[in-house]
């Protein structure tokens, strides 16, 4: 086919491209600067904190020549390492304890075995005193008998390569054994129920605010404006509220010396010897969780059903439905769109939550990002915290597409 | 022999005069624990070093229950912002362990004791580590209502009564990890003192420990912040926990609560300064003088005025005196105490930095079930 030119003898087609070409560069300049700005701020940090997940550089950093020398060593032989390993261990080893590196990879290896940190501790001592000549098998085996243990150097060997599974393994209570992956013993599984509890109890949340938001926000649609503006500053005033006041305000008012349960006592309802646990436990999760996220429920509701016309609910009674049929056939369908944005911000919000469970959940009623907190700040093993966090980013991605499947992201409106 | 420690002031002396106070930053950012600990180090180191030198400026920081993620972050960021940290003694020793804390040279950088012992000699077993300049020994410690009906009149008078629900009903507050609480679960089953990390070290001596807690572990609200037991103990929410000792007695001494000290087998901890590493020089320079003035026999006697903690220094424990606001004599007061201190532990920091993360699973699972 013959090709259509332009009058200066281009191809039509490399003139049009070209054109076009100009116009998407002008564009991206112009959003260039929030591109940036995005970028730098949010991708990047948030990436490098996802990849500490499966780094572990740190290992074959600091013992590159031992790493080297254990490719050849099977950990299931039950044999240990030959005489090359030890003395790979002893020059990285002296390098290492210069640069005052040993420490740092000791508490790097102690997540995966216990002892790991004093060892390496010990170890800045037992290498200054060794005899650089041979026989540093049992030089190291004297200075400590853990040296002359095979699972110390099975750790080093699972761990040896600059990326690990390692840690998304623990994620889900599971451990790295020469014979690949295996589930934890019964007695240290935590983090599996952790994830089941935390969805479950994030899915409830957001019920139990759109069962309580629905009504609030019906009224504050439907109600005349002074009625309503009140009611609007009594929904905002604990939205404005610090958070920690109204988390001890429900510890005030749940715990068993509390409000509630003095008066229930005082009403005769429960003895002074058995009053309810109100707190420390899921039900005190749930119940402060409910009320601090209910504004996020409230809001997108009202304000979908301010631009609902009255004229459709009066047009359909005029026709003869009832007072259910109105509301289940032409009203609610219309507010679906508030429901699913004010679903979503509430489970999104509660899933990721710490502070509040942390205070008032007790053991029973804490959530996964209550052991990510505590890997950042406690255990300091920052590659779990990532870990954790990327299977919580994942999950809530999954449902936030399954979520798009069934509802359709596109009907969701905040307004 | 005795020449040692005079040398060693003297030439302390002299190091100290070459620095030239313009050669030293103006201002300095503290971090440390805020409440009535920050102010008692406020009255008792800052404001004497402030009036010392005029137009310096002391920041102060309340992030010390964050301190070692918080310095870890700033040293990847490379930017410390930080020049003097307050933690307790195994986050020194992870600090340490990782870089991220200064080493000291305890006999260059600190003033000799009053009575010229060396700093060293000094401080003593307080020096856990290169990285730590130790301020003060406190305990976990148990205290308890002394109101409750239920008990008939008993007091109780060792540890084994936290475990005991039959004479002394009630809830318990006990700290949400593991630490001290296998070790008391322990003494309390039996163990003798000297075995209990040997015990603990066996998958079997654990399961025992978690045994032992079982048995009250429905009647146990747990605490993650020291100030909660204080506070349930006056709500009358639990009527015996543990909980650091100074925030007893601010309960018992200056909130009037009837409450009492359990002290029976309370653990000893270290707190401390370290100095984040890479500081520029002349912000270095601050701080060490600054270390030099504060942690000297008299600064650390005077934190004791203050607060109920046991200053580090040997030295500096006759020179205890009264509550500054109270007026009630501290001795009788500190952990230290010999009459506090028939039975006590110290934190086995070694033991714990190697197993905290495996019990920690333990313990968490443990509790979820």
């Amino acid at each position: 086919m013959e090709q259509i030119q332009t009058l200066n003898g281009v191809p039509l087609k490399k003139q049009i491209a070209r054109a076009l070409f100009k116009q998407k560069v002008r564009a991206l300049l112009l959003i260039a600067p929030l591109l940036i700005f995005i970028l730098i701020t949010f991708v990047v940090p948030i990436t490098d904190m996802l990849m500490r997940s499966v780094d572990n550089s740190i290992v074959s950093n600091t013992l590159p020549q031992t790493t080297t020398s254990l490719e050849t060593w099977d950990p299931k032989s039950g044999n240990l390492p030959d005489e090359a390993a030890y003395a790979a261990l002893y020059n990285d080893l002296k390098l290492a304890i210069e640069q005052k590196n040993h420490t740092k990879l000791g508490s790097r290896l102690n997540y995966e075995s216990s002892g790991m940190s004093s060892l390496f501790r010990k170890v800045g001592k037992d290498v200054s005193k060794m005899q650089p000549t041979t026989g540093y098998k049992e030089q190291f085996i004297a200075a400590d008998k853990a040296w002359g243990d095979i699972k110390t150097w099975t750790t080093f060997k699972l761990y040896s390569s600059k990326y690990t599974n390692g840690y998304f393994l623990a994620a889900i209570d599971m451990k790295k054994t020469p014979d690949g992956a295996e589930m934890l013993p019964a007695s240290e599984r935590i983090y599996l129920n952790l994830f089941v509890r935390t969805i479950f109890m994030s899915l409830v949340i957001t019920g139990l605010c759109l069962l309580l938001g629905y009504p609030i926000a019906w009224l504050l649609a439907n109600l005349p404006m002074r009625t309503s503006n009140l009611l609007m500053i009594l929904v905002l005033l604990p939205f404005w509220t610090s958070l920690l006041v109204r988390t001890s305000a429900w510890k005030v008012l749940l715990q068993q010396q509390g409000v509630i349960n003095d008066i229930l006592v005082w009403l005769g309802i429960v003895s002074n010897s058995g009053r309810l646990e109100l707190i420390n436990n899921q039900f005190g999760t749930l119940v402060a969780m409910t009320h601090i996220l209910l504004p996020f429920m409230i809001l997108p509701l009202y304000s979908v059903m301010r631009t609902i016309p009255p004229t459709y609910v009066r047009a359909a009674k005029s026709l003869g439905a009832t007072d259910w049929t109105t509301f289940w056939r032409v009203y609610f369908p219309q507010t679906i769109a508030g429901i699913g944005a004010g679903a979503i911000l509430t489970f999104i919000l509660a899933i990721g939550y710490y502070i509040t469970p942390e205070l008032v959940g007790g053991t029973q009623g804490t959530f996964i990002s209550n052991r990510i907190a505590y890997h950042i700040s406690s255990s300091l093993n920052w590659g779990m915290a990532a870990a954790l966090g990327t299977i919580l980013l994942t999950l809530v991605l999954v449902l936030y597409w399954v979520y798009d499947k069934i509802v359709g992201i596109d009907k969701v409106k905040l307004g | 022999m005795k020449l040692k420690p005079i040398f060693a002031a003297v030439s302390i002396a002299t190091f100290s005069s070459g620095l030239l106070a313009a050669d030293m930053a103006k201002e300095m950012t503290i971090v440390s624990w805020g409440g009535a600990y920050s102010n008692s180090q406020l009255k008792a180191y800052h404001e004497p070093y402030m009036a010392a030198n005029a137009g310096f400026k002391i920041i102060n920081d309340e992030s010390s229950n964050e301190a070692v993620a918080k310095l870890r972050a700033m040293a990847e960021a490379k930017n410390i912002t930080w020049d003097l940290v307050d933690v307790e003694g195994p986050d020194s020793q992870r600090l340490c362990d990782e870089g991220l804390a200064m080493e000291i040279d305890f006999d260059k950088d600190l003033a000799a004791g009053k009575d010229g012992s060396t700093p060293t000699k000094d401080f003593g077993d307080s020096l856990i580590n290169k990285c730590f300049i130790p301020q003060i020994v406190f305990s976990t410690t148990f205290g308890y209502r002394t109101d409750v009906p239920e008990w008939n009149g008993k007091k109780p008078e060792d540890l084994c009564a936290v475990f005991d629900t039959t004479t002394f009903p009630g809830k318990r507050s006990l700290e949400k990890r593991p630490k001290k609480n296998l070790e008391w679960a322990l003494l309390c089953d039996g163990v003798e003192k000297a075995k209990l990390y040997e015990v603990l070290s066996t998958p079997e001596g654990v399961d025992k420990a978690l045994a032992k807690l079982d048995t009250i572990k429905k009647d146990v609200i747990w605490w993650s912040a020291g100030a909660e037991t204080p506070q349930r103990l006056a709500d009358k929410e639990v009527v015996i926990g543990s909980t650091y000792n100074g925030r007893l007695f601010d309960v018992i001494e200056e909130k009037k609560q009837p409450v009492a000290m359990l002290w029976d087998y309370q653990i000893f901890d270290f707190d401390g300064w370290v100095v984040p590493a890479g500081l520029p020089e002349d912000r270095k320079a601050r701080v060490l003088d600054y270390l030099k003035v504060s942690t000297d026999t008299q600064r650390l006697a005077d934190q004791a005025k203050y607060i109920s903690y046991g200053p580090a220094r040997a030295s500096s424990q006759p020179l205890v005196g009264k509550h500054a606001t109270l007026g009630i004599e501290m001795a009788p007061h500190m952990p230290s105490n010999p009459e506090n201190a028939k039975r006590f532990l110290v934190n086995n920091i070694e033991w714990w930095s190697n197993n905290e993360d495996e019990m920690n699973k333990k313990f968490e699972a443990w509790l979820a079930k």
